[in-house]
């Protein structure tokens, strides 16, 4: 039997493991496992690090995340953070508050900055706790995406239509920032880094217009991590633009629920493994059926052929997604993810 | 009509200005330029959001079209004295919630179509409950994007069927596309799927008074 770390390293390959792997990412879940709020359980790496263990003990997913909250980021830029008690904490009023502001904005430096410190101690406990045997998840949010929170939607959308200069300075400042940070998580441990772009994703701005930025901002970017890497886009769509995806460098891509998971494999042609793509908020309220029967239809659709990990297709399940339904996930995985996966011949 | 929206959603999607004007000012009809632009603007937007809804265009592309539409407006149309005759009274918010772009795609399509919507920007549940109160709300848009705002509402419906108001209550955001029967467990009376939507709804809870 494969480790997890290798049954996701021959994903990445693109080969058949032993397994479909699974990356199941309840990452506020670990808070109820410790009895404790959710603002709570993110004030300390050790509860972060109990709340993962703890997690995969129970479901037996095939890696561990040091990923907290998208907030995280604009918070080292001096961004407040709204935690609440029942999802994930949100990021406060914007800290560009104009286009001109970004002449004098001073990225934060990852070696001095509390909250980014904490995550990379997070790292540190978790890869020491995983060994060799699971991979550590690292992440940062894309350059391109990151001014949703550092500016406000609307206000990163008129700077790239009507403010070409500025967006240009915000994406230089952004991606250095993004380097340094990635890079430092792969030295504290981590084994890969998920690159969150949700806005490059053609569900939110045309592929042209992805071409001219926030592909080659990924392009370079990707260039100067010195480790493995996928793409996010959050539950955005991606078949449009995976040719372009694979010029980036990444490994894998995630799949959003809104596309045919089978139909993206075959456009990655071996080039990236797909990562993806149930539905996370649907997910509240599966029952056990539904639960294997939406595991059966996208390990059907994807596994054959490996260079397939299962996963919701946003990469955070839902505070609300109750244990039993993550229980009958994970069952169902362990029941029909063996590879040769022979029953996809004859079944439905 | 159909060759004229046609040209319409081009240059909306092309982000050219000066086209949209010109082909908005040439589509005069005898109902006045307010009528053309309405039924011009809306069949636009809708047919611009049903292609989002497809995987087609991009959301970026909405807001543009929607912003280009409203530049339009003020631009070549007199200001509106209290909206169209007999249309509902309507408000929209981004609840319990901090991403806001959704309510403004919604408000971009809303003015466009011709409706005046009083805007309450983020609000919480007593906040709006105090605000639909006192400006005899008919219908209440509710954009949210995070699966706790969305469950939350149904905390506004229950407080707004205890309080007695008759108002509508129209929802939208990722929550509810990704899950097509949260809608109805929320206790709102309809979803819109793309920001576009919020205009046939509109019409729809209106009677076709408007």
């Amino acid at each position: 039997m494969m480790t997890s770390l290798q049954r996701i390293a021959a994903a990445l390959a693109c080969r058949e493991p032993d397994r479909v792997p699974f990356f199941l990412l309840p990452i506020l879940h670990g808070a109820r496992e410790l009895g404790l709020t959710i603002r709570e359980y993110f004030s300390r790496p050790r509860h972060v690090v109990e709340g993962q263990l703890r997690l995969r003990r129970k479901y037996g997913h095939d890696c561990l995340t040091a990923f907290t909250y998208a907030a995280l980021e604009v918070e080292a830029w001096g961004g407040e953070v709204i935690f609440r008690d029942d999802g994930p904490p949100n990021a406060g009023a914007p800290i560009i508050r104009s286009a001109d502001a970004i002449g004098q904005l001073v990225p934060p430096e990852v070696g001095r900055t509390d909250c980014l410190l904490q995550g990379l101690e997070t790292l540190r406990m978790l890869k020491e706790a995983a060994g060799d045997e699971v991979p550590v998840i690292g992440s940062v949010i894309a350059p391109f995406s990151l001014p949703v929170m550092q500016l406000g939607f609307e206000a990163y959308l008129d700077l790239i239509y009507d403010r070409p200069d500025a967006f240009a300075r915000l994406m230089a400042l952004n991606e250095e920032f993004c380097v340094a940070w990635a890079n430092a998580q792969l030295a504290a441990g981590a084994s890969s880094i998920t690159y969150v772009d949700p806005v490059g994703s053609p569900t939110i701005v045309p592929r042209e217009l992805y071409l001219r930025t926030g592909l080659p901002i990924a392009q370079r970017t990707l260039a100067r991590i010195r480790g493995t890497t996928a793409i996010s886009f959050a539950s955005g769509r991606c078949l449009g633009i995976i040719d372009d995806v694979a010029t980036t460098g990444a490994a894998a891509v995630s799949v959003s629920t809104d596309e045919e998971l089978g139909a993206v494999k075959r456009a990655c042609r071996g080039r990236l493994a797909v990562v993806g793509n149930l539905n996370g908020i649907a997910m509240r309220s599966w029952s056990e059926a539904d639960a294997g029967r939406a595991v059966k239809r996208a390990i059907a659709s994807a596994g054959p052929g490996g260079g397939f990990i299962l996963s919701d297709n946003h990469g955070e399940i839902p505070w609300q997604v109750p244990e039993s339904v993550l229980l009958s996930i994970s069952h169902a995985v362990h029941t029909w993810g063996n590879y040769p996966l022979t029953w996809t011949q004859t079944d439905e | 009509m159909p060759h004229t929206v046609g040209l319409l959603i081009d240059a909306l999607l092309a982000l050219d200005r000066s086209r949209v004007r010109r082909i908005l000012l040439e589509a005069g009809s005898p109902d006045g330029l307010e009528a053309a632009f309405e039924e011009l603007m809306t069949t636009a937007l809708e047919e611009i959001g049903a292609e989002w809804e497809k995987g087609r265009v991009a959301l970026s592309q909405i807001y543009m079209a929607g912003r280009i539409c409203e530049e339009a407006i003020d631009e070549l149309l007199p200001p509106r004295e209290g909206g169209r005759h007999g249309a509902p009274r309507l408000a929209i918010a981004t609840f319990d919630d901090y991403h806001m772009l959704g309510k403004r795609l919604v408000y971009s399509m809303l003015r466009a179509a011709g409706y005046q919507v009083f805007d309450y920007g983020r609000a919480e549940l007593e906040s709006l409950l105090f605000r639909v109160r006192e400006d005899r709300v008919d219908i209440l848009l509710l954009s949210v994007l995070m699966l706790p705002a969305a469950l939350h509402i149904a905390d506004l419906r229950r407080r707004i069927d205890q309080a007695g108001l008759k108002l509508k209550v129209i929802v939208g955001g990722a929550p509810f596309r990704f899950d097509a029967t949260l809608w109805r467990e929320v206790g709102a009376d309809a979803m819109g799927r793309t920001a576009s939507d919020a205009i046939t709804l509109v019409r729809r809870f209106s009677g076709g008074i408007a």
